[in-house]
């Protein structure tokens, strides 16, 4: 047992030295740990109260002491709208995209490894979701369910898992033609486990970029559907609805929209980095 | 008399294709003594992979039996052929694309008895993992590096050894030295031929190279596009061959001495015909240069023209 726990311990320093040689993605990893310190300490930065706490007197004031990132049109602090903002966004983002991630490895791993009749059926039924745009297939979801956090990130994860499940197929169709496929069949190894085993840790790389990548949009979808109201209801601040209610004031209070599509560009930026990162680290082929 | 350990009847592999019905495999019957090696000759594209395969029942064969010590494996159910599948095991072509490149050495050769759930604790895999290194002649100090940090020859030794790991009694080898270096050939064939020795393995050796199949065999099946047309001991391939294509393949075989360079040589005309719905007869017909009307007329049977030599050619006899 001690040498087990030895060897995995092993292993994650191996792992460490390795991303650790990848500078971008460190500064990624260091951007990312700041903005997920945000959203877990946000009550202890600033209270809640503030968020939401509207002072007539101060609208749209640009940054100051008192409020580090001005106030918005009802006189809230941006700081504290942006730091709250954080746990909504990077929740939606994160849960969105895992959960597409795993209906699309379960649906796009069958459809390319088993081919035929399994294929082609998982292949219609997602052209069918594809022909529909993804921001009206997620207002249909909430618009049947109901506005809420939960049917918001149910629309969003639908809206996103078609795109999932063709790369992944495609990535899955090249690799199980491979042999080392066929020779695990030799020995009698199960579809699940050649399918968890071989094919998936072989075609990860395009697919934790294709995540990484998707956090971004989804939290960028969310601000779509508060936008127009399907979202998360106001006061909630969530970064996307911060842009989107200050698009009007574009010209006259333009940090509004900076602050908030600055952190939004910086959690991207550094998921994508970190998910560069983690495909070169994880590839054997690339040590050293 | 010696035990038969594997025979195969009357076994055809046919694919459906666009273009028609192919042929891969069409009706090969042959068996295999136990502790004997069968080398399967023959050009790309004949059916030599496909016949392998169907042996290990990748391929299920369309029709046709393959007994496997008495049973007919083709016919038998998934967890029958669970049972089956450690004693048939394969090392294949290409040492580069037939190991994960995400498993160190040690993790690929463990797999096969994961899979089975032969041992019962970890120790006891890593312990026959450590045997089967050491027989196949790969260093200790290798087990926790990846295939692509190894050359070839190390490569097609691990594949020896997963294939070995599950104490198989037969294995087929499909070219299992074509990818490697001419030095390394030598090695990776002698270390087969011990380990068939110590292990008392039987082989099915699928190959298109002439003098490895001379080297390692004890009977020589030759096959054109799925038909089988001469099987004969070794020795006496090489003696006395038969069939014209067996003629013509032994011809082409390069002699590495000054004077026969200017030797003329019998070389084969022509390309080989689709295997995609054949045409009736010998298959050869079209490009044998003794082809009569009765070779295109119908199918030629494997005849015994010699006491344990048989060919499918009606002018066996003139040959």
């Amino acid at each position: 047992m001690n040498r087990k726990r030895a060897k995995k311990h092993a292993q994650l320093k191996e792992f460490w030295r390795r991303y650790k040689k990848n500078k971008a993605a460190v500064v990624g990893l260091v951007i990312l740990c700041v903005i997920v310190g945000i959203a877990v300490f946000a009550d202890l930065i600033v209270p809640y109260a503030r968020c939401v706490e509207q002072t007539g007197a101060d609208r749209l004031q640009w940054p100051s002491a008192a409020h580090w990132f001005g106030t918005d049109e009802f006189g809230r602090d941006l700081f504290a709208r942006v730091v709250h903002g954080a746990r909504y966004s990077l929740f939606i983002g994160v849960a969105t995209s895992l959960m597409a991630l795993v209906a699309g490895a379960i649906l796009g791993a069958s459809a390319g490894y088993f081919g035929g009749m399994v294929d082609n059926v998982i292949c219609r039924i997602i052209d069918v979701f594809m022909c529909v745009p993804p921001i009206l297939l997620s207002l249909a979801v909430v618009a049947a369910l109901g506005t809420s956090m939960r049917n918001l990130i149910i629309a969003i994860t639908i809206s996103c898992i078609p795109g999932n499940v063709r790369l992944i197929r495609s990535v899955v169709l090249t690799v199980a033609d491979q042999d080392y496929v066929e020779v695990a069949r030799s020995y009698g190894a199960s579809n699940a486990r050649i399918i968890f085993r071989y094919v998936l840790p072989n075609a990860m790389g395009p697919i934790i970029v294709n995540t990484t990548m998707a956090i971004s949009d989804m939290i960028l979808s969310a601000a779509g559907l508060s936008f127009i109201g399907m979202g998360i209801q106001p006061p909630s601040p969530e970064w996307g609805a911060l842009l989107s209610a200050a698009q009007t004031y574009i010209f006259t209070s333009p940090y509004l929209l900076a602050f908030p599509g600055v952190f939004i560009i910086l959690s991207s930026l550094s998921f994508n980095l970190v998910g560069d990162g983690l495909t070169d680290a994880l590839d054997p082929k690339l040590k050293d | 008399m010696e035990e038969k350990l594997l025979e195969v009847r009357h076994l055809k592999k046919y694919f459906h294709t666009p273009a028609g019905l192919l042929h891969a495999v069409d009706d090969v019957d042959f068996s295999i003594l136990k502790g004997k090696t069968m080398g399967v000759v023959g050009e790309s594209g004949c059916g030599k992979s496909t016949l392998g395969r169907s042996l290990l029942c990748l391929e299920p064969p369309t029709a046709g039996e393959i007994l496997f010590e008495g049973k007919n494996i083709a016919a038998l159910s998934k967890r029958e052929m669970k049972k089956v599948r450690p004693k048939i095991q394969m090392v294949f072509q290409d040492p580069y694309s037939s190991l994960n490149g995400r498993m160190t050495v040690r993790q690929l050769i463990a797999e096969p008895l994961l899979v089975n759930k032969i041992c019962k604790n970890r120790a006891e895999v890593d312990q026959k993992v450590d045997e089967m290194m050491e027989t196949v002649g790969l260093a200790k100090r290798l087990d926790m590096a990846y295939p692509h940090e190894l050359d070839g020859g190390r490569r097609q030794r691990i594949g020896i050894a997963r294939a070995l790991i599950l104490n198989p009694e037969f294995v087929v080898c499909d070219e299992p030295v074509s990818a490697l270096d001419v030095s390394i050939q030598a090695q990776i064939l002698n270390l087969l031929m011990d380990l068939q020795e110590s292990m008392n393995l039987t082989y099915m050796f699928i190959t298109h190279d002439l003098s490895v199949v001379r080297h390692i065999s004890n009977e020589i099946m030759v096959m054109y596009l799925g038909k089988c047309v001469e099987r004969a001991e070794a020795k006496e391939i090489f003696r006395n061959p038969v069939h014209p294509y067996t003629k013509a393949l032994l011809a082409a075989i390069p002699i590495p001495s000054i004077e026969s360079c200017h030797k003329k040589r019998e070389l084969l005309q022509g390309e080989v015909t689709s295997p995609v719905n054949p045409k009736p007869g010998c298959r050869f017909a079209v490009r044998c240069p003794f082809a009569t009307d009765e070779c295109r007329r119908g199918e030629i049977p494997l005849r015994e023209v010699a006491p344990g030599h048989f060919a499918a050619c009606c002018r066996a006899e003139e040959m």
